[in-house]
């Protein structure tokens, strides 16, 4: 078996976006999609992680890169659980197939 | 095999079920959980590589905070026990089909390209080194980015009360 490195955590970073991207094609409620996304900025991080450790470990410019992707995650979480409760009060479902219309 | 392989292919394990399952899931609570082990197990990840900061950051945004706001807005939206609609076997397949090409191809760059590290001598991430670059204004410091970045949260802070805040009936 080989030791892990630098090819394991881009299977599992690359397998981990594309359960994202499928979750975010197949699935039709907005929290749901909301989670994909949530999946993919993380395998985005973890990538970032571990070109740092294995490739530049005399830089630190990937970790603050995924520190601020995860300020920026959180950021984007927060407006899009506000904006789907806010469709919820208005539509009465977060169904991204009955949210036809922005204003009613 | 040593234990830290071993440590490494569990981790790796939790990551991919979870998050398979996360996305798989019919039961929109337990997709919720799910998504709360995949974070815990990117973490533990994180814990391996020795980047224990960003280890710790991930457990403390993530899993403390966007899980419990996910949460939060399931118990606000749904109907409880209520299942979520079984979707076109078409779209599962089309969109099955989009991931594994696209993991294909993916995969298949990487392992064609040979990946060369530079020999230089490494920085250890401990919280110190992160703070004299975060807020370092010498070349290669990130004060700047750390500023915009305050900036962009404070307008989402305003921007979700604005947003979520309930519309007053008009009055005449």
């Amino acid at each position: 078996m080989m030791e892990p490195g630098l090819y394991h955590l881009l299977f599992i970073s690359a397998a981990l976006f594309f359960i994202g991207v499928f979750g975010f094609f197949s699935r039709r409620n907005l929290v749901t999609m909301l989670m994909s996304i949530e999946l993919i900025l993380n395998s985005v991080n973890l990538n970032f992680i571990a070109f740092n450790k294995y490739l530049w470990p005399n830089k630190m410019d990937g970790l603050f890169f995924a520190i601020f992707i995860i300020a920026i995650a959180a950021a984007e979480a927060a407006v899009a659980i506000a904006i789907i409760i806010n469709l919820y009060r208005s539509h009465g479902s977060i169904d991204v197939e009955q949210a036809e219309e922005l204003k009613n | 095999m040593s234990g830290s392989t071993i440590i490494f292919f569990m981790l790796a394990a939790l990551t991919l079920f979870s998050a398979v399952m996360a996305v798989t899931t019919r039961q929109i609570f337990r997709a919720a959980i799910f998504l709360l082990f995949t974070l815990i197990g990117v973490a533990g990840l994180f814990f391996w590589m020795q980047y224990e900061f960003i280890a710790a950051v991930q457990i403390v945004v993530y899993v403390g905070g966007i899980t419990v706001l996910i949460i939060f807005s399931i118990f606000l939206t749904q109907q409880a026990g209520e299942l979520l609609p079984k979707q076109k076997s078409s779209r599962l397949l089309f969109s099955a089909l989009a991931a594994f090409c696209g993991f294909a191809l993916v995969m298949l760059q990487v392992s064609q390209h040979s990946f060369s590290a530079t020999g230089a001598p490494s920085i250890e991430p401990t919280v110190a080194n992160i703070g004299y670059k975060m807020l370092g204004v010498n070349e290669g410091g990130y004060a700047l980015p750390f500023e915009v970045v305050s900036i962009l949260l404070l307008a989402a802070l305003i921007g979700c009360i604005v947003i979520a805040m309930r519309s007053k009936p008009a009055t005449t």
